[in-house]
């Protein structure tokens, strides 16, 4: 058994060599490390390969080399490429593959589903609370593109079917892509027309299912969603994030207001808010987002979801306050010319 | 029904509008050993005939679950019926994974009808040779269905196929405007009521039957034999004979009326699966 460690803790490459009658045929395990546990995950690969064996023959230097910086998704590629090349020389494969650290390269070349993707257009944290007689949502109208504050009008909440209400931030356009697939799942729950329909739980787990499943294929829908609604007087709040990890709590918030309200929502949150106390506490909590978050802007919608109904409000601003001693010549006690 | 020259096909249409094919289909349903159902507002019971081929051998299995909350009961092709089963479970645990939600019955069943039904128009298949009683739980509360090899599909508040279901019917039409409002034991007991209609006369034990009940807080379960034998010596000791004598008497009547009585009710199956 022949264990060879990449140095970055990143890619450990267990062979076993099997004799049987001249030929030596070797098995090349590839398992892979997670960046943040040290604890060794199940095979990614597994190679027979006749030629993979004389690479083994080649010096650590090199090995090492190869382990570094490249985790699970690209060591598969390697071997893909590996085997592609096989009778080449090994140390001219090899030099290819250190010397080409471009990560996404190595990646895109492939032409399957490995993609990376940015966010162009975002909407920052939406946040979700329970209360009394069903749930309540707060969201800005917010469309930021990279620093710029690009869409000032983007709709974020948005009504699936007649008992849920989903919240979204992250890409908008995967939003968007997201509002597609809802719409679909909603139609043909009505087409079957008999006296059951989706409620917000099915959804919520719809949704887990499509953001793991397009995460497993490293194209992420880049968005984290707030789920909420009432069936039956069943009171439903879930999240889902754009890796797939989801939950259902009392109250959830996306991005910074996982940070900034959530610390104020479990001081504040009661089980028995009256509407009005709940949309005080969101717009404290919007109000804080505002303050501090970047990509926040002056103008939010609060949705309200009941046994009966739906309802998003029209857009509004909350007051702020600016009259604090230290924002009044600030720069009194600056040095130089900052 | 006699054989003619149109029924060689399941893609062949008689100038009468019948589908043949189809229509012998249903005739093995009846061939099968016989199966009831029925359903209160909360509670469904499906219960058969299970009679063993010899003394050496074990009974065949009629009675399926589905799902927590959806049970099946077959009569015909058992090995359809067996593969039926398991499309169903399929169905409901892929439901279940995307939406960690029950599926409702309704859907199941046009599923299980839309399934049925394409082997009723491809020239390559036959259709199924099993009826299937499904009974089960939906947002409105228990629900029992009847599906056929035809690929139509019917809710009943109580229903029996199988051979010698007739006499089951008879019983069940008298005593089904009680049920919705039953309790769950005497929805048991009056499916073993009707099992015993079915067996003409010979001694109803919990060997030759078995009975399953799923209800609103209740999974699908099947009863054991011993809480079966159980209940049937309860109803046999209260001394509910006057049904059973009914029926004999019934039975004796003719072997001819009974088969005529077939035949009226099979002319009649025949034509209603034609008929939408």
């Amino acid at each position: 058994m022949y264990t060879l460690l990449g140095e970055e803790l990143n890619l450990q490459i267990t062979s076993h060599f099997h004799s049987s009658q001249q030929k030596l045929r070797s098995t090349i395990v590839i398992t892979s490390r997670g960046c943040r546990s040290s604890k060794p995950s199940s095979p990614i690969f597994r190679v027979d390969c006749e030629s993979v064996f004389d690479l083994l023959k080649l010096s650590t230097v090199d090995y090492q080399s190869l382990g570094i910086s490249y985790h699970a998704m690209s060591c598969h590629v390697i071997m893909k490429k590996f085997l592609s090349r096989k009778q080449s020389e090994e140390n001219g494969v090899f030099a290819d593959m250190v010397s080409s650290q471009n990560e996404s390269s190595l990646l895109s070349s492939e032409g399957d589903s490995q993609r990376t993707q940015y966010p162009y257009v975002t909407g920052t944290s939406v946040i979700g609370i329970k209360y009394k007689d069903g749930i309540l949502m707060a969201a800005d109208m917010g469309g930021s593109y990279g620093s710029t504050i690009r869409y000032k009008s983007v709709e974020r909440l948005k009504q699936v079917g007649k008992h849920s209400l989903i919240g979204a931030s992250g890409e908008i356009s995967d939003f968007q892509e997201i509002l597609r697939y809802l719409d679909e799942l909603i139609l043909h729950d009505n087409m079957w027309d008999d006296g059951n329909s989706l409620g917000p739980k099915e959804v919520h787990n719809y949704l887990t299912r499509v953001m793991y499943n397009r995460r497993n294929k490293f194209d992420p829908l880049w968005n984290s969603l707030v789920l909420g609604g009432v069936k039956n007087g069943q009171k439903y709040l879930g999240s889902v994030s754009m890796i797939g990890v989801h939950f259902e709590d009392d109250h959830v918030a996306t991005g910074f207001g996982n940070h900034l309200a959530r610390p104020i929502l479990r001081e504040e949150w009661r089980e028995d808010l009256t509407f009005e106390e709940g949309v005080k506490l969101l717009e404290k909590c919007m109000r804080n987002l505002l303050y501090r978050d970047r990509s926040a802007v002056n103008k939010l919608q609060i949705a309200k979801i009941t046994e009966e109904g739906l309802t998003i409000s029209e857009p509004y601003s909350l007051k702020t306050y600016w009259n604090f001693a230290a924002f009044k010549n600030p720069t009194v006690g600056a040095e130089g010319s900052w | 029904m006699f054989r003619n020259q149109y029924d060689t096909d399941v893609t062949t249409w008689s100038p009468a509008g019948r589908l043949f094919q189809v229509e012998y289909a249903m005739e093995a349903v009846k061939q099968g050993s016989a199966a009831i159902g029925l359903r209160s507002k909360t509670h469904a019971v499906l219960a058969c005939v299970n009679k063993a081929n010899s003394e050496l051998s074990s009974h065949q299995r009629k009675i399926f679950k589905v799902d927590d909350h959806i049970g099946v009961a077959i009569a015909g092709l058992t090995a359809d019926g067996r593969v039926l089963s398991r499309y169903m479970r399929s169905e409901c645990i892929n439901y279940g994974y995307t939406y960690e939600s029950p599926l409702p019955i309704g859907r199941l069943v046009v599923q299980l009808a839309d399934k049925a039904q394409v082997c009723t128009q491809r020239s390559w298949k036959r259709p199924y040779g099993v009826g299937l009683l499904v009974a089960g739980l939906d947002e409105s509360g228990a629900h029992l269905y009847y599906n056929c090899p035809s690929g139509n599909y019917f809710e009943y508040q109580a229903f029996a196929i199988g051979s010698r279901s007739q006499a089951a019917k008879t019983y069940l039409e008298r005593k089904f405007e009680n049920f919705p409002d039953s309790s769950r034991d005497d929805l048991i007991k009056d499916a073993l009521f009707a099992i015993r209609e079915t067996l003409q006369g010979e001694k109803l034990t919990s060997s030759v039957c078995t009975v399953s009940v799923v209800g609103v807080g209740e999974a699908f379960n099947i009863l054991g034999q011993k809480t079966v034998q159980a209940l049937i010596n309860e109803f046999e000791i209260s001394g509910e004979e006057a049904p059973a004598t009914v029926s004999a008497a019934e039975e004796a009547a003719g072997g001819d009326a009974a088969a005529a009585d077939q035949g009226g009710a099979a002319a009649e199956e025949e034509a209603a699966p034609m008929d939408i």
